[in-house]
């Protein structure tokens, strides 16, 4: 029967793959660069990359401008509001993380195009991750942005935790990636198909069957897994603290912002009329990823492992929404404004750690003891990412806080009032250690009492401009929110169509 | 109001004012210590202009309606807007902050507390001066919230880095629990903002929406709902007041801050608890409110009793006059328990009294740790013969502070107990007539701790190891700083219109809808 069906060529709509495109050129060139640079010139490479993700970023542009919602492949990839937004926090979010690099891994003794193109390469996974609409391109853009992953974060390759950290990420996601390959199996079988509009379809007007609730959850643990979400973030603490910083930076924002984005599609797409299955389960998780994140990031003593378990709380309250999500909107917005925030906050977090590192050469939470005194810039820039991250207004992750807030409390009924009432006293906690390196930097005398000021490199101090401006900015303004409320799905979700 | 530039920009100016002097500050150098001092003097002086004009302008024959509106279009997808306003109720309270921040900074010029670093110093002063101006101003939940929050931070770090010995504890303590309260109410907010059919967070409009579902097509709220959503406002505010049993962040937060972060925090930031209780929970949900009132009422009156009870047993200045927060606090929420016209008079003007005269209690010890390098009070002394002035102030206020007629602490007190014989209708007189009883007693333990205070400190003769030291008395920043709040305790024990007569309609407003309430309830 296959030999009866006539292969035809797909139309291809060239603007709408632009940024991939680009970025796919990019990676070429720096990989060229690199075997064709001198051994003095490899400073280009990064700026490449650099330059690379900011043009993949004007026909994101183009396509906002121009406003229509695409479709190609029969509906498996789209090039929606939901889609751009993230392109666009996936590629400047990227571009702050080469910034961050720069020094790191020049000053390094690590490879250096191989770094860039692996990361690109993770990131043009991502941008297309943000487009998917379809079991096999979640999966095969999945796979794209991970693999890098995997080696990036093993790049310390002469430094034990190094390889700790890359072995561990690298088993625990090849496990995770089959549990969800599972999941998925499960799901065509029962729908038959791959497509997510068609699944959410089928689900939600068909009958209750166990499969289907195991497809599901095999589905969310194995995105789970790379959310950090508790009980799957084991792997999260020691990658962390054992990867390249700027690479920590970019696991725990950009892709674990990837691990959302892809949950988010499935869950509100194509599991949407079947809540019954998945909300008590994502309930539990959400309330237990935050607690217990908060509760061990309270007794970390090396900054890292604690924006670690910091990072894992804050998933909490992104899976928060889709855990009681009545309405798909709120959630989606939710869900894209806290992504889009918190990538500033912690990315900016992760900045600051790096400059202080380069004078005290650890991260250990003691070693911020009188910042202030020496480096009162960047320890108020420190103040500022760690205060927004904890929420507190006017910063800009009070926001965040505030529209996971909002798609909780909309949903009404006890279990969404638990729910908030969890997330409330979460973020109590979680100022407890961020106002304790808070009090560090500001109130305890220098640790080693060495006051020379801290030399920062101009890409931090760009990569500090851009992740302090938009924190301060949507705080201020809170645009983010509104960009959140844009950032809808082209496809209706399923809970709209069925009854 | 025909000036047409104030009424557009009076309140937004005055608010943000102290935040652009922030922004100036952060532009000079550290070590100018001169140039920061002026611009944060400065820009807390025109902050203080604006409201001056706003005041001039300020038409107090209409205390009950909304005066210098500003309402601009801010976080479209919640409908939340830019939306400032003053009346009645908040004029008072702003004039106080006005009045108390400016004074600091003149306070400060010669007694900038450990480590110094005036910049950041005067830098945190203007941003708090901005969140509590906004909290007094902003009529949308969602800006109320954000100013309230506002002054965490810059008040966290004032504790923080330039307090005393236990400082560190006594700042996460402080912040902790203010959080854990506003996250809550933030909740409740939002849970608020649904139930009216989600188009809306301006309070006005809530309050209309609660009182009549029926005219904007929503459903009516469920008593058990309306309770729990108070309830949740009740943790945000009660903390900040704050209330027994969550009074126990106080203590510590006052003793521990440099002097001005007392005064501070006496005069101003504990208001704005009081002040949302008046301002956002009473009016919006008024059944709740009456169904709240006696268990308000009740931890008011363990408050009034349990604060004094410490006082009596502190053996520092310092801590006993933040425990005679508590006690003094108390008599307010007494008044706003009462839902009635004479008790939320009461309660405001307890606001502004324990403002001025907490106020200056903190700024006379200061003066005294300044002078004698402790706070403790069997080491203290004879001020009244080593430092004449400064023991007549401390006098003056200690009286003021137990309730002398004639000054302002009286106007605060004494008709908040009076209120609670004849509560609001809905609520039992005969609850609130113990509470009377109580709150009674509770003046007498206050007239029993301040003298004892008085006595201990400023009576008798010099201790031994001090008897020998020359100590200075009141400064020139010091007068400057503390006239206007010494003549203001006077001039509002005498004429206590000075504050009724802007208050009163506005209020009696407000407890005319609890009238109402329970003429409807029982037809």
């Amino acid at each position: 029967m296959f030999a009866a069906q006539e292969f035809v060529s797909p139309t291809l709509d060239w603007h709408a793959l632009a940024p991939e495109l680009v970025l796919t050129g990019t990676l070429v060139v720096v990989l060229l660069a690199d075997l064709f640079l001198p051994e003095g010139r490899k400073g280009l490479v990064p700026s490449l990359a650099g330059l690379g993700l900011l043009g993949a970023a004007i026909p994101v542009l183009t396509l906002a401008v121009d406003g229509m919602d695409r479709e190609m492949f029969g509906g498996a990839y789209a090039v929606d509001n939901f889609a751009l937004v993230l392109k666009a926090l996936f590629l400047v979010s990227g571009y702050v993380v080469v910034l961050l690099s720069t020094n790191y891994i020049a000053e390094g003794d690590y490879a250096e195009g191989e770094y860039y193109f692996l990361l690109l390469s993770s990131i043009l996974g991502m941008t297309v991750i943000a487009s998917a609409r379809d079991l096999i391109t979640i999966f095969v853009a999945l796979e794209l942005l991970s693999i890098p992953a995997y080696l990036l974060a093993g790049w310390r390759k002469n430094d034990v935790k190094g390889n700790e950290a890359g072995a561990k990420y690298y088993l625990m996601g090849v496990f995770a990636t089959a549990v969800l390959l599972y999941g998925m199996s499960l799901l065509y079988g029962v729908t038959g198909s791959t497509k997510l509009a068609d699944i959410g379809a089928a689900l939600a007007g068909g009958e209750s069957l166990p499969v289907v609730t195991l497809a599901i959850v095999f589905c969310v643990v194995g995105f789970g897994f790379k959310v950090s979400a508790v009980p799957f973030h084991t792997w999260a603490p020691d990658t962390y603290e054992g990867a390249p910083t700027p690479i920590t930076a970019f696991l725990s924002v950009l892709s674990k912002a990837a691990g959302f984005v892809a949950l988010a599609e499935l869950v509100l797409i194509a599991f949407a009329g079947r809540g019954d299955a998945f909300q008590p389960f994502l309930w539990v998780l959400a309330a237990l990823t935050m607690t217990i994140g908060n509760m061990v990031a309270l007794r970390q003593t090396n900054v890292v492992r604690m924006l670690a378990y910091s990072g894992v709380a804050q998933a909490g309250f992104i899976l928060a929404p889709l855990a009681v999500a009545a309405d798909t909107d709120l959630s989606l917005a939710a869900i894209v404004t806290y992504l889009v925030i918190y990538a500033a906050m912690n990315l900016g977090a992760f900045a600051v750690v790096m400059a202080v590192a380069r004078k005290t050469g650890s991260g250990e939470i003691a070693s911020f003891g009188g910042l202030f005194e020496y480096a009162p810039g960047l320890a108020g820039l420190m103040a500022i990412f760690l205060f927004a991250l904890a929420g507190i207004p006017p910063l800009g992750g009070f926001w965040a806080k505030f529209v996971a807030f909002r798609a909780v409390v909309d949903a009404g009924g006890n279990w969404a009032y638990g729910l908030a009432v969890v997330m409330a006293v979460n973020s109590v906690i979680a100022l407890g250690y961020y106002a304790n390196l808070a009090r560090q930097m500001f109130m305890e005398p220098v640790a080693d009492g060495d006051t020379t000021p801290v030399r920062v490199p101009v890409s931090i101090v760009a990569a500090l401009a851009i992740t302090a401006g938009l924190t301060l900015a949507f705080g201020v303004s809170p645009w983010a929110t509104d960009l959140g409320d844009l950032a809808n799905f082209a496809v209706p979700a399923a809970a709209a169509v069925a009854p | 109001m025909n000036n047409e530039f104030l009424t557009d920009w009076g309140l937004t100016g005055m608010v943000f004012l102290p935040l652009a002097g922030a922004l100036v500050m952060l532009l000079i150098p550290k070590a100018n210590e001169e140039a920061h001092k002026l611009v944060a003097l400065g820009a807390s002086l025109g902050a203080a202009a604006f409201g001056v004009a706003v005041f001039a302008d300020f038409d107090y024959d209409q205390t009950s309606v909304m005066q210098f509106e500003v309402r601009k279009d801010w976080i479209d997808v919640i409908n939340s807007k830019f939306f400032l306003g003053i009346d009645g109720l908040s004029l008072p309270l702003v004039a106080l902050t006005l009045l108390i921040v400016p004074l600091c900074i003149i306070y400060s010029w010669n007694h900038l507390p450990e480590p110094r670093n005036a910049k950041a110093f005067f830098m945190l002063i203007l941003v708090l001066h901005t969140g509590m101006l906004g909290t007094f101003v902003a009529q949308d939940l969602i800006l109320f919230f954000v100013f309230f929050e506002v002054v965490l931070l810059p008040m966290y770090f004032l504790i923080g880095v330039w307090g005393g010995e236990q400082r560190q504890y006594a700042s996460l303590k402080f912040f902790l629990y203010t959080l854990f309260g506003s996250a809550l109410m933030i909740v409740s907010f939002l849970a608020l903002f649904f139930l009216t059919g989600g188009e809306t967070f301006a309070i006005p409009e809530l309050a209309a929406r609660v009182a009549d579902p029926g005219a904007f097509g929503i459903d009516p709220i469920s008593h058990t709902t309306m309770l729990i959503i108070f309830g949740g406002m009740f943790m945000g505010f009660g903390i900040k007041v704050p209330m027994f049993p969550f009074h126990t962040w106080l203590p510590d937060a006052h003793t521990q801050a440099p002097t001005v972060g007392s005064v501070i925090l006496a005069a101003v930031l504990l208001k704005l608890g009081t002040y949302g209780f008046v301002r956002v929970a009473l009016p919006i949900l008024p059944e709740a409110a009456v169904s709240w009132a006696p268990w308000i009422g009740g931890l008011a009156v363990v408050g009034i009793i349990y604060g004094a009870l410490a006082c009596l047993a502190q053996t520092d200045m310092k801590r006993l006059i933040a425990f005679s927060s508590v006690s003094h606090m108390g008599f307010t929420m007494l008044g706003i328990a009462t839902l009635t016209d004479f008790g939320l008079n009461a309660a405001v003007m307890g606001m502004v009294a324990h403002g001025l005269i907490t106020g200056m209690l903190f700024f006379a010890a200061g003066s005294v740790k300044d002078r004698y390098h402790t706070l403790e009070i069997k080491r203290l002394g004879g001020l009244l013969v080593q430092a004449p002035k400064l023991g007549w102030i401390l006098g003056f206020t200690a009286m003021a502070s137990l309730g002398l007629p004639g000054l302002a602490g009286f106007w605060g007190e004494f008709p908040a107990i009076l209120s609670a014989y004849q509560p609001a209708p809905g609520l039992s007189d005969e609850l609130f007539r113990v509470y009377m009883v109580i709150a009674a007693v509770g003046t007498v333990f206050a007239a029993g701790y301040l003298l004892w205070l008085y006595q201990r400190t400023a009576f008798g003769t010099p201790s031994a190891e001090f008897a020998d030291e020359e100590v200075p008395d009141v400064s020139i920043p010091e007068w400057i700083a503390w006239t206007p709040m010494l003549v203001l305790i006077l001039a509002i024990g005498v004429f206590p219109n000075l504050v009724f007569g802007v208050t009163d309609d506005n209020l009696s407003a407000l407890a005319g809808r609890f009238v109402d309430l329970a003429a409807t309830a029982t037809p």
